[in-house]
């Protein structure tokens, strides 16, 4: 029983787990982080499932890693190293196609070739978006305030986000309002008319989520994956080199170069409570490690429901974590390629393959796609974001051959046939197969392997419930004080010493590691180590 | 210019539907000389009994009274102008394709008890706290909505009581409604009940006249918006005559305040001179002069054909533009010879409503199908036999079937000319599965899809709230971000509709609250 004394014990290696602990360990604590799997990173990984070839098989693209916690936690010098991606397109079942550029007039140029009107409207579009971004951008590494509360820190909280609302000026104030409450249809159809533009844009309203472009909130998502930056450009996203593991890499190096430690291949059974304290925990092979701060990188519902015992939680807390919702809406496929695919939908020599591509004529598709998923099936005409980065990152796979990482939505946990069976599974991926095959005549031909994760793969192999990227939807029943519980949005959790540090919390997810580094924040405040 | 009747009068209201006729009683009362000008030779605008059949009337578009509050109603002394009630209280009937149909009302559990026990302890804890979230409300939609940033103390105090008022509901609550508040009404039920005829009955509540499928987040906002108008009292009534009675009612409160009402006059643009409203021009020409003119029309209409882009900015135009009025409700008459029967259904349940929403994913699909721009079918169907309760809207033995079916898209592939039949069909066969005789007893039918809506009723779009309740169309920006609190851009301009705050349904406060800001501000 019982190892030499740590100051903090992080459950789960992903990468808001590594932040939190990053943070804690140069505050001076002795860090100590548990890990289920042999490997670190949690859905932030690059795994070598085909001989030869490195896979980013959960996340894939970076741009919302705060910059504040690269520079902070020295990343680069750890290894970490971003190329910003050029280009994107869609492609239509016609032959058309709509490319993508980082050049404002080239891009301009392009739209016009689709709708003068459109290209008109961009301007318009990037100025209120990046409006929305600035808006938004102070606040994620903010701890809400709890609105129901007279304390000090929430009064004054409550005082900045007021004020920080009223900076905007009364018609940018109803404007944003309205942003955070509309479809991503109807906000673009205040924008765009052509079909092609907004179905390329509605894109990111859903990546992730049990949400279709119609649904009003979904405005919301879109911003979400558009706040990002890297080296200051708004919006970009860009190739972690050598995959997204080169992040949790660069993060472990960086904690134990802080002091702190990793054990892989230690799954917690329990975090240990006594009288109403979080008092380290327990593995699996039964081991008791003793810790006074215990941080949870689980989503909420695998932490209260599942790592600690009922009985030590309020029984209203527990109703209200089994209605937090994680619903699992995405599949991946990881696809190794003995070459480059063709798309004759795309002029040669141009860019645009080397960003994110997508198989959509109209935002009616995506909507469809999504109303096949509320019937328990995956999409018939799925959305796909597709990326090649072998095309830039030279480090992936042997010369000449390619890695290609496609996000699908919609696909669901639970199928209404019954069980994810290996058919089944397969027949998913064929589904996608064959709908980009449609785009490109030698793709089939090019498929050396094909990794088929479905919601259920992504839970079984990275924890996450239902294999949901967010460790939660993000609808404003579950953000900002909301998020994952009311009252409970502040990191803290029902029980002294005990904290949750990853996407279930706010701002969410994606790969920020903005839930992590408010987490440690709040810890260190409640220990008295401010720095 | 020519001054018609030679008078000018203090406000002149156009339009005389429920809140025309309400916002000009109450502009009377605060000692203006009113003119309201209605287009149509009747009163009511879509509250409205009609006969569609020869001996055969019903309400046009809604055929219930629960919106509208008891307070607004006595202020109105509606009873004494002739408004009495057929039904009061009536019951609900969540119909079940096995027969086992649900019925239910606010004080009535014993159906759901029997049913699901569970569910009818959750019901009742439900009701009463939204109840409780409906009475914090309820002031809200009784006032201007605040204005944000200006600094001013009216507005300041505004928002600060909004603010208290959800803090007076204390802790529990008030994280439960910031937390729900802009919830889909699917999560919500799915999180409390178990029975799927119930969750598809009360997602049929938050989902009737909106444009949205029960997974659409903003759906428990319209189920509060409701609770709200009666601070949850949800009592559902059946004027006698149907709503046209309401009407009838409103009109003679009009007229013994001093309203004058003038019908077939049909206004063709407000006459603005040196930036502010001076009055109306009538098709006929007509010209009359006022200081205050308050529309009782939709925005679109109001903005851009009676006023017209010109008086107003090109930001301002843009929003108007860009108002979603999508209608989404279509209305379905049936002159029957012979009472319906639905087996195992009382003659108690045929007073009240029938609901034809047997889960919340059927609705869902139902939902679909409008997104673009099809129908179901398999609609979402509230139905009323209103001759059982009321035997004069009908020949003797005869009777009237009233339907409200969701979703009817305004515009639909193919036209409406070549789909009214299906569309017809499809909603009779979806009733006829319950009450298997009723196709042999259809003596005539009527349809009002949204377009016959849009041009019956003169609204854009012919949704009868004039412009869709949705999140982001509510409250402070209703109908637009700089209109409102009832003024428009242009001084002397107010609109009084649906299209205001607080929103649609038969309710009256947003006449109400536009003469009390009439009364506030023009002289």
């Amino acid at each position: 029983m019982g190892s030499k004394q740590h100051d903090a014990i992080v459950v789960g290696a992903g990468h808001n787990g590594l932040v939190a602990a990053c943070y804690l360990a140069r505050a001076g604590l002795k860090v100590l982080v548990l890990e289920r799997n042999a490997y670190v990173g949690g859905a932030a990984v690059s795994r070598s499932l085909y001989e030869g070839f490195t896979y980013s098989n959960c996340s894939y693209v970076c741009s919302l890693l705060r910059t504040e916690i690269i520079r902070g936690l020295d990343l680069a010098q750890h290894g970490l190293q971003i190329i910003p991606y050029e280009g994107g397109c869609t492609m239509m079942r016609t032959g058309e196609h709509l490319a993508i550029y980082d050049n404002h007039d080239a891009m301009r140029r392009e739209l016009a070739r689709h709708s003068r009107h459109d290209a008109e409207a961009y301007d318009r579009y990037v100025r209120d978006m990046l409006r929305h971004c600035r808006f938004i951008k102070p606040l994620l590494l903010r701890a809400p305030p709890d609105p129901t509360s007279f304390k000090p820190r929430d009064i004054r909280e409550l005082l900045f986000l007021g004020r920080h609302f009223g900076k905007l000026g009364e018609a940018r104030m109803y404007d944003t309002l309205r942003f955070f409450t509309m479809s991503c249809a109807d906000m673009l159809d205040e924008y765009f008319e052509s079909e092609i533009v907004k179905a390329h844009l509605a894109g990111s309203s859903i990546i992730g989520t049990a949400l279709g472009p119609r649904s009003p909130g979904s405005a919301y998502v879109l911003l979400h994956h558009y706040m990002g930056s890297i080296d200051g450009a708004v919006g970009a996203w860009g190739f972690a080199r050598g995959g997204m593991g080169a992040i949790t890499q660069a993060l472990a190096a960086s904690l134990t170069a802080s002091g702190g430690s990793i054990r892989a291949s230690a799954p917690v059974a329990q975090i240990l409570v006594r009288h109403g304290r979080a008092t380290g925990v327990v593995l699996g092979s039964g081991e008791e490690i003793s810790a006074p701060v215990v941080v949870s990188n689980l989503d909420v519902r695998r932490t209260f429901l599942e790592t600690v015992a009922p009985e030590h939680l309020p029984g209203e807390f527990l109703q209200q974590v089994r209605r937090f919702k994680i619903r699992g809406s995405s599949g991946k496929l990881n696809i190794a390629l003995d070459g480059l695919p063709h798309f004759p939908a795309i002029p040669p020599g141009s860019p645009c393959t080397r960003g994110d591509m997508h198989i959509t004529d109209t935002l009616e598709m995506v909507e469809r796609a999504y109303d096949d998923w509320k019937e328990g099936r995956w999409s018939r005409a799925p959305y796909v974001d597709m990326l090649i980065p072998t095309q830039i990152d030279p480090t992936m796979t042997p010369d000449g051959k390619h890695y290609m990482s496609v996000f699908v939505q919609y696909c669901p946990y639970q199928l209404a046939e019954g069980e994810w069976t290996a058919t089944r599974r397969q027949a998913f991926g064929n589904t996608v197969i064959d709908a980009i095959a449609r785009h490109s005549p030698n793709f089939k031909d090019l498929i050396l392997h094909a990794e088929i994760r479905t919601p259920r793969d992504i839970e079984n192999e990275v924890g996450l419930t239902e294999g949901n990227i967010f460790q939660g939807e993000l609808t404003f029943d579950q953000l900002l004080f909301n998020r994952p519980i009311p009252g409970y949005a502040q990191y803290r959790a029902p029980l002294k010493g005990m904290y949750m540090c990853g996407s279930s919390t706010h701002p969410g997810g994606g790969v920020m590691g903005a839930p992590g580094a408010n987490a440690a924040h709040a810890i260190l405040r409640d220990l008295g180590r401010m720095q | 210019m020519s001054r018609g009747r030679g008078r000018r009068y203090d406000c002149i209201v156009v339009g005389g539907g429920h809140n025309g006729l309400v916002c000009a009683t109450y502009l009377a009362r605060g000692g203006r000389s009113v003119l309201l000008l209605e287009a149509a030779e009747r009163l009511g605008g879509a509250a409205v009994t009609r006969e569609f059949a020869p001996g055969f009337s019903v309400s046009a578009c809604a055929h219930l009274l629960h919106l509208m509050p008891p307070a607004l109603r006595r202020e109105l002394d509606l009873a004494r102008h002739g408004l009495a009630l057929a039904g009061d209280d009536v019951p609900t009937t969540a119909l079940d394709a096995d027969g086992r149909h649900l019925t239910y009302g606010p004080r009535d559990l014993s159906g759901l008890r029997a049913r699901a026990a569970a569910d009818a302890e959750s019901y009742a804890t439900w009701q009463a706290q939204l109840r409780r979230l409906a009475g914090a409300l309820h002031p809200v939609l009784s006032a201007t909505p605040p204005r944000l940033g200006t600094g001013t103390w009216r507005d300041r105090a505004r928002l600060l009581g909004l603010g208290l008022g959800v803090r007076r509901l204390g802790r529990t609550d008030m994280r439960e409604l910031l937390r729900i508040g802009a919830m889909c009404v699917h999560d919500l039920l799915e999180e409390r009940f178990g029975l799927p005829l119930l969750k598809g009955a009360l997602a049929l509540d938050a989902v009737l006249g909106t444009n949205l499928g029960p997974r659409s987040p903003g759906t428990v906002m319209s189920l509060l918006y409701r609770a709200a108008a009666t601070r949850g009292a949800e009592v559902l009534q059946q004027p006698r005559g149907g709503l046209g009675a309401l009407s009838a009612a409103l009109a003679g409160a009009a007229r013994a305040a001093g309203v004058e009402i003038r019908t077939g006059a049909a206004v063709e643009r407000i006459a603005v001179r040196e930036d502010r409203a001076a009055g109306v021009v009538l098709a006929s020409g007509e010209e009359i002069a006022a200081a205050t003119v308050v529309s009782n029309a939709d925005p679109k209409t109001t903005f851009l054909k009676l006023l017209g882009s010109e008086h107003l900015d090109a930001g301002f135009v843009r929003r108007v533009a860009q108002l979603r009025a999508r209608g989404v409700a279509a209305k379905l008459h049936l002159a029957l010879d012979r009472l319906p029967e639905f087996p195992a259904l009382g003659a108690a349940a045929l007073r009240g409503r029938l609901l034809v929403a047997p889960s919340s994913d059927y609705i869902e699909r139902a939902y679909n199908h409008s997104k673009y721009g099809e129908f179901s079918a398999a609609p979402m169907l509230e139905v009323t036999v209103p001759s059982a309760a009321d035997p004069q809207l009908a020949p003797r033995g005869a009777h009237v079937m009233s339907v409200i079916v969701q979703y009817a898209p305004h515009t639909i592939a193919g036209g409406w000319d070549a789909q009214r039949e299906r569309f017809t069909a499809a909603v009779v066969d979806t009733l006829a599965a319950y009450a298997p005789g009723l196709r042999a007893s259809i003596r005539a039918t009527e349809l009002l899809t949204p377009a016959d809506i849009e041009r019956q009723f003169r609204i854009s779009g012919g949704h009868w709230h004039h412009a869709e309740l949705a999140l982001d169309q509510f409250f402070m920006v209703r109908p637009v971000a700089g209109a409102a609190q009832y003024h428009a851009p242009v001084r002397g301009l107010f609109l009084c509709g649906a299209g205001c705050h607080p929103g649609g349904g038969v309710m009256g406060l947003a006449g109400r609250n536009a003469a009390r800001q009439v009364l506030r501000e023009a002289a």
